[in-house]
């Protein structure tokens, strides 16, 4: 399934955060670069629906208005996107909003939570699993909602290196298309396509040995990315 | 006040209905309020006392209930002594220490989202126009936050302990404030995003 974005802007008062976005993803692994405020962060939010564009069209395949039904968005922070308390109830959290019965919601729960190594904290209270754990339980949120495609907003921020090989190996084995928003470079160095945004615009957008050095060039050039 | 977390157990308490426990919490409380002779406040402690035996709690969970609320129990405890006796303000305390005992059980065998089922279940005769699923969210949030705002509390007091303004009252909370209402934001920002509303 393709995500398209056709002409798309968003304003917030006078000021243009994006302009004129006109994409075609259809890469398994995309990464985003770009300068902090640099729009990047709108750019993610308008593939789940967090931000409507001002202008322009988002399409997910046929689908334009019911986004979030086929895309998982992974926050930076996981201890503001688990809800719950219980890992358990966490997870059948999103489940129960798209009414999915009990016994089915049990299954993908058990599913998820075995296939990420997860089973053992199905019990756990959330407040106090490591911040790898609450960013694995996290993910486990999304995925047990099958998304068919999967955003990720600086997912590793906050992690310590092991936690950091962790979710990138968990990353490189989903079978969902995933765009992943970061400043880590080599988070994003093995990924199909690089989008560099800059000034609300698409400034770059290539292969990842193509933008990534250009892109660090440009940095080092006194503040010219 | 609700005090602290859910404790996994699999006690007749831990079974029964939300719904039920909230009635008989509402029951109890109003009854020790209502009825104030010290005869009934000694069998409400010593309902409550058996309550936390039958689902396998410890006194220790029981104080930790009361821990959060002492310094406002030594003040009342100390008003009632000067505005009237000391069996009075023994009287009060200790009704104030069962009702929070009562509630923390609730909180103690009570997971967020059976929570969140027990108030949709007594909201159910409630008129259409109630927002019920958003209010029992809302009031099951209650769980979530209490630990990440006392986490934040520390985080923000140890910062100002470093700069040397930990007695300083707005120092800490002023960004313990702006800390919460910007995570209040990002939760349900997430909420958003994980439902389908």
């Amino acid at each position: 399934m393709t995500m398209q974005f056709d002409r798309v802007s968003v304003t917030k008062g006078t000021r243009e955060i994006l302009s004129e976005i006109t994409l075609s993803l259809t890469e398994q692994r995309i990464g985003v670069i770009g300068n902090n405020g640099s729009g990047k962060s709108t750019f993610l939010r308008l593939f789940n629906g967090l931000e409507k564009p001002s202008t322009g069209t988002v399409r997910f395949g046929e689908s334009t208005d019911d986004l979030r039904r086929h895309v998982g968005f992974m926050f930076q922070n996981p201890d503001n996107q688990i809800v719950y308390p219980m890992v358990e109830e966490d997870l059948a959290f999103g489940l129960k909003a798209r009414k999915l019965p009990k016994a089915e919601s049990e299954t993908r729960i058990e599913r998820v939570l075995s296939e990420l190594s997860l089973t053992h904290l199905k019990g756990r209270l959330t407040h106090q699993l490591s911040g790898g754990e609450k960013q694995m339980v996290a993910l486990a949120g999304v995925l047990v909602t099958e998304p068919e495609m999967i955003v990720f907003d600086e997912p590793t921020t906050l992690l310590d290196l092991r936690n950091k090989m962790q979710f990138m190996r968990v990353l490189a084995t989903l079978p969902q298309p995933a765009v992943v928003v970061s400043h880590d470079l080599d988070l994003l160095a093995g990924f199909d396509r690089i989008l560099h945004i800059a000034g609300g615009r698409i400034h770059a957008d290539g292969r990842p040995e193509d933008v990534i050095p250009a892109y660090k060039a440009l940095c080092e050039d006194l503040g010219g990315c | 006040m609700l005090t602290d977390l859910y404790i996994p157990g699999d006690s007749a308490l831990h079974r029964a209905r939300p719904a039920w426990k909230l009635a008989l919490l509402f029951v109890y409380c109003t009854a020790i309020f209502v009825v104030t002779h010290p005869g009934m406040l000694g069998a409400g402690l010593v309902l409550v006392a058996l309550s936390y035996g039958i689902a396998g709690l410890s006194a220790r969970d029981a104080l930790t209930a009361i821990r959060p609320a002492l310094f406002v129990l030594v003040i009342i405890f100390a008003a009632q002594l000067w505005l009237e006796s000391l069996g009075m303000a023994i009287y009060v305390t200790l009704r104030l220490m069962a009702l929070l005992m009562a509630a923390a059980l609730v909180t103690y065998t009570t997971r967020a989202s059976e929570f969140t089922e027990g108030i949709l279940a007594l909201l159910s005769r409630a008129p259409a126009w109630v927002p019920k699923d958003k209010i029992a969210l809302a009031m099951s949030l209650v769980w979530r936050f209490i630990p990440m705002i006392r986490a934040q509390f520390d985080e923000v007091r140890e910062a100002q302990r470093a700069r040397g303004l930990e007695r300083n009252m707005l120092a800490l909370v002023v960004p313990l404030v702006v800390r919460t209402l910007k995570t209040a934001d990002e939760v349900a920002e997430a909420i958003t995003a994980r439902s389908l509303d």
